[in-house]
């Protein structure tokens, strides 16, 4: 790792104000992925401003079925929110399976929406819940939120405070571990509506990062059953392909992901 | 047995001090003026280096000097040896290319180091190693085996035409083609044993410290035998005369074969602590531990087995192309050879075999021996092979071995082994009694019922352990002795230290060794101490690998037992005034046989030591030494039986059954044999599962981390079961085999096999990953 500073800002102005004043300052929530990265000597940042520590930032609320997460919220405390529970279980599935105890300890929502890595869990259910990303300057839809692997409509200094969703009638989500990582090799969220409207999520397996699959949401919004996930045809023209799994396991893993997630729901 | 002599299910010693985060292994290390050094790597698989700028790295903070491979050249330092020397069927020896510590003039893998900088601190020196500025010329580049053997490939070293370092053959070829063409039918299959990475826990370190006082060096590092480092670096590497050189070996995490080796990092930090003038201590990342620690594995084979109209094997043909990566590590001849063809015949009496061996250079990592080296191939293809012609032969997997098997015993093979004992059908029998093999059909029916396909697969291994005898692997090419030594050192008080050549990287000596002390005088494990490691403290020995420990190492201990017995028992029978004959030793005490006279241990000891009152004559003191050089390898065989689950939505392998029935002969500690099979057995299901080094058509590695490259985890095994029986060796004292290596040896073509059986289609390689298992089973359905 290359040397750098480590500030912990105490609120958002002031996480916002330092990173004004360094040269080459990131954001750290949780740091499971900036961390190691450093120690590969891959990122070579000259400041650290943490924003774990910020109260505001912390948090679950839940008005109804209306969700509020606090960016700075850890995997830990979301798995085991009894609150998030009542209304979507699915979120805290998905949040007691990522990583390990370590890192669901550290890891935060924020730091892991704001990297939006291709083959994190995270991004998938803030697609299918069609979810809000609230920033300290403004509020963000999920599908114009992720943008590319690794890539967000973030600004340079934009700071993500809370994440806030309706929670839908039906919802789960399904992963397929990458043997070596144990990150998505394929994740599928699905989730439901009152009025019958399905939203189906991808993670790990598109060449742009998350995905809605469009053929999956039509067939399970006509009909709500693992079965009618068999029809569907997933083109795996825009898939991942690398050592673990090929575009064509993939696409199967997508079909089998979002009929298991039914099933689940 | 005592409650802690041999068999006795008695706790490590030594877990105390590693599971409180007490263990002092090499990077603990810390002498005064310590400095630290990085490496500067080849970025490229094959480049020539037109130059090397080291002026800017010089100029940086904390930086004390940055070396490179001409400095190294003109000190004098030799160049890296293989140190088995294998001649090709035309009778010429093989050709090793040169392996400078630093290259000078041209690199040939990914990871090659070039350059050393010491700084103040790790993170100065990785700093330096960054604005160190090599001018490559890049060179086409070659990583897998065939292509390598191919027209038109890039020449790794000059004295390797075509890549090819030796064509070796062993067995009959005429008695075997001649048996395979009059054959009732004949079994052909492709093998691919794939790649794999040591993964030990604590990654290579080393420190070197030049005592310019007495003109002496210091080694602290991560070996499994220390003393064939000193030897290896004094009579080749000219670091230093032996004399002058002190090579330490403390607590080591696992070696698994890759700490065998000598590699680079020790020589150059040794070197560089005499040019710098300050201790030089290297530890490697675990990037770096990807990239260069010896690779296992990467065979590609092909099979001919032939059968009789009665089902019996009549002959055996194998062809096999080895990587030995870019270099030739120190036993890398020795593994796709007489570690691996001389285990071809298997459990089974076949009358004719016949195996041609090529190894080839590629621009990847060296490869070298890992837990088995060569026997878990042999193992594979045969099981595979077995399994295969069982299914063609339309015969149960089990009955097509036990028509097969070898019942008498001395039994002298085609390919050079003599096995001197076994019973194949009784691990055979207990393995699928086990598993319950009878009522496999009906739980395949059940989880047909749950959409899964359930499969089971057995293989019945042989190997080759302890590995010795001097002579034979002498006359086989080893440029050493494979015997073991040992120094039994009683204290005045009684308390005992055994000083052992063996080397404890995880295999619990501290108190197996300890057991077989115990069981002889009668004392308490904790009384005596196991001193390994360090070639100041402990006589010339040969260190741990090939499962040789028990079998040779404790036996050398057993010897200088006996000596220290009978001198015991002459200061005893003096002291008593009895005949020397009459005493026996019974609970921590030296008594005349059928009298209620004794003298404690601790008295003996004492006597020996005041030599007041000792028998005419008699030197004073209680120690001896002894080296063992035993008669004959030993071979530990057994049956594992794995049974599967295969979810054909997603191709993911559960295994729901795992049994190993092994027979290592008499057992020193039950707890500790356990868990070195329950190790092994990790290890070989991670080779057939998971694990798989890839490197890409440019030779970059991508399988460098744990991203990548999928080691096992507790929730990708099932709880083991394990069972023994035991036919002693009659080749050492102690009728031991060795117990290392078997679960890596014997379990991947278990789980093959049972993969295979569930869907039913037997075109799969290793690792069998949920993609390809998958995709098998779709090709078939």
């Amino acid at each position: 790792m290359y040397e750098t500073n480590y500030h912990r800002a105490a609120s958002i102005e002031e996480a916002a104000k330092l990173m004004g004043t360094v040269a080459e300052g990131k954001y750290l929530s949780g740091g499971m992925t900036l961390i190691p990265t450093m120690k590969q000597r891959l990122a070579a940042p000259s400041d650290l401003v943490d924003l774990r520590h910020i109260a505001e930032m912390k948090g679950v609320t839940v008005d109804g079925r209306a969700v509020r997460i606090g960016a700075a919220t850890t995997h830990e405390e979301v798995a085991t929110s009894a609150a998030i529970a009542a209304v979507c279980p699915a979120i805290c599935g998905l949040a007691s399976h990522i990583g390990d105890p370590h890192v669901r300890h550290m890891g935060t929502i924020g730091g892991s929406i704001a990297n939006n890595d291709p083959a994190a869990d995270y991004p998938a259910a803030m697609l299918a819940l069609d979810a809000v990303i609230m920033t300290d300057r403004r509020e963000l839809r999920a599908e114009n939120f992720f943008t590319g692997l690794f890539e967000t409509a973030l600004e340079e200094d934009e700071i993500v405070t809370a994440v806030r969703f309706e929670a839908p009638v039906k919802a789960a989500y399904q992963k397929f571990a990458n043997p070596a990582s144990r990150y998505a090799m394929t994740g599928v969220f699905v989730a439901r509506r009152d009025d019958g409207v399905v939203r189906v999520a991808v993670t790990g397996a598109g060449s742009s990062g998350v995905f809605r699959h469009q053929g999956l949401e039509t067939a399970l919004s006509a009909n709500w059953s693992p079965a009618a996930v068999a029809n569907v045809t997933v083109d795996d023209s825009d898939l991942l392909s690398d050592i673990h799994a090929s575009a064509a396991y993939r696409a199967n893993l997508v079909k089998v992901m979002a009929k298991r997630a039914v099933a689940a729901a | 047995m005592g409650v802690e002599g041999i068999g006795a299910r008695v706790a490590r010693k030594e877990d105390k001090r590693f599971l409180t985060g007490k263990g002092r292994y090499t990077d603990d290390m810390v002498v005064p003026g310590m400095k630290y050094a990085a490496f500067v790597r080849s970025p490229h698989a094959h480049a020539t280096i037109r130059s090397i700028d080291v002026a800017s790295a010089k100029a940086m903070p904390g930086v004390i000097d940055v070396l490179d491979g001409k400095q190294l050249l003109a000190d004098g330092i030799g160049n890296l040896i293989c140190g088995w020397m294998i001649h090709s069927k035309d009778g010429s020896p093989m050709r090793m290319g040169a392996w400078r510590p630093l290259a000078d003039k041209t690199v040939r893998y990914v990871g090659d180091a070039v350059a050393i900088v010491v700084a103040d601190s790790v993170a100065e020196a990785r700093d330096a190693a960054e604005a160190v500025v090599i001018d490559y010329e890049t060179l086409p580049v070659v990583t897998d085996l065939v292509e390598a053997l191919g027209e038109g490939q890039p020449q790794i070293h000059p004295e390797a035409p075509g890549n090819l370092i030796f064509d070796w053959e062993i067995g009959d070829a005429g008695a075997t083609d001649q048996a395979i063409a009059a054959a009732a039918h004949v079994t052909e299959l492709k093998i691919v044993n794939n790649r794999l990475s040591p993964n030990a826990m604590e990654p290579r370190a080393t420190l070197g410290i030049y005592d310019a006082g007495d003109d002496h060096f210091t080694c602290y590092t991560t070996s499994q035998n220390p003393h064939l480092a000193r030897l290896v670096m004094s009579a080749f590497y000219n670091v230093a005369p032996e004399n002058k050189l002190r090579v330490i070996a403390p607590d080591v995490g696992g070696g698994f074969g890759s700490k065998i080796f000598i590699y680079p990092e020790e020589i150059v930090c040794l070197w560089a602590s005499k040019r710098t003038g300050v201790p030089v201590k290297w530890t490697a990342d675990r990037t770096e531990a990807f990239l260069t620690d010896a690779h296992g594995r990467d065979h590609v084979s092909t099979v001919k087995m032939a059968f009789d109209s009665s089902n019996r094997i009549t002959a055996l043909k194998v062809d096999t192309i080895a990587n030995l990566g870019a270099y030739m590590s120190l036993f890398s001849s020795c593994v796709p050879t007489y570690l691996y063809a001389t285990l071809l015949s298997g459990q089974y009496a076949i009358p004719a075999i016949h195996a041609n061996v090529r190894t080839v250079y590629t621009n990847t990592a060296p490869v070298d021996a890992y837990r088995g080296a060569g026997r878990p191939e042999a193992t594979y293809l045969l099981e595979r092979t077995m399994e295969t012609a069982a299914r063609e032969l339309g015969l149960s997997p089990a009955e097509l071995r036990r028509i097969n098997f070898i019942r008498s015993f001395p039994h002298q093979t085609p390919v050079i082994m003599n096995y001197d004992a076994g019973d194949y059908e009784a691990s055979l029998t207990a393995a699928m009694k086990t598993v319950d093999w009878d009522g496999f059909a009906a739980r395949k029916a059940e989880a047909e019922g749950r959409g899964m396909k359930r499969g089971i697969g057995m293989s019945c291994y042989i190997e080759a352990c302890g590995l010795a005898p001097s002579a034979a692997v002498g006359s086989l090419g080893a440029g050493v002795g494979l015997w073991e030594s040992a120094e039994v050192r009683v204290n005045a008080v009684g308390t005992i230290e055994v000083m052992t050549g063996s080397h404890s990287h995880g295999q619990g000596h501290e108190t197996t060794f300890a057991q077989v002390v115990a069981e002889r005088f009668g004392v308490p494990i904790d009384s005596v101490n196991i001193v390994h490691g360090d070639t100041d403290k402990v006589q010339m020995g040969m260190g741990t690998y090939g499962s040789r420990s028990g079998a040779v190492g404790m036996s050398a201990v057993f010897k200088a037992l006996d000596k220290v017995e009978a001198k015991a028992k002459k200061i005893a029978a003096h002291l008593m005034e009895a005949d020397e004959s009459d005493i026996v030793i019974e609970n921590g005490a030296l008594k005349v046989a059928g009298t209620d006279r004794e003298v404690p241990w601790s008295q003996v000891a004492l006597a020996s030591y005041t030599a007041h009152n000792l028998p005419p004559g008699m030197e004073p003191g209680l120690k001896e030494g002894a080296f063992y050089d035993p008669s004959n390898f030993t071979f530990p065989a057994g049956c594992y039986i794995c049974e599967v689950e295969v979810d054909p939505e997603t191709g993911q392998t559960k295994i729901v059954q795992f049994v190993a029935a092994d027979d290592f002969g008499n057992i020193i500690n039950p707890l500790i044999v356990e868990g070195q099979v329950h190790g092994g057995l990790a290890q070989g299901i991670g080779q057939a599962l998971l694990e798989g080094v890839h490197y890409d058509k440019s030779g970059q590695l991508l399988t460098a981390s744990y991203m990548d490259y999928a080691m096992p985890r507790a929730d990708d095994l099932p709880s083991f079961k394990v069972t023994t029986s035991n036919t002693p060796c009659p080749s050492n004292p102690l009728g031991v085999k060795g117990c290392g290596e078997a679960g890596a040896i014997g379990s991947p073509p278990a789980l093959i096999n049972a993969i295979t059986d569930a869907i039913g289609n037997n075109e799969l390689t290793m690792p069998a990953t949920p993609q390809k298992v998958w995709a098998a089973a779709r090709a078939i359905s």
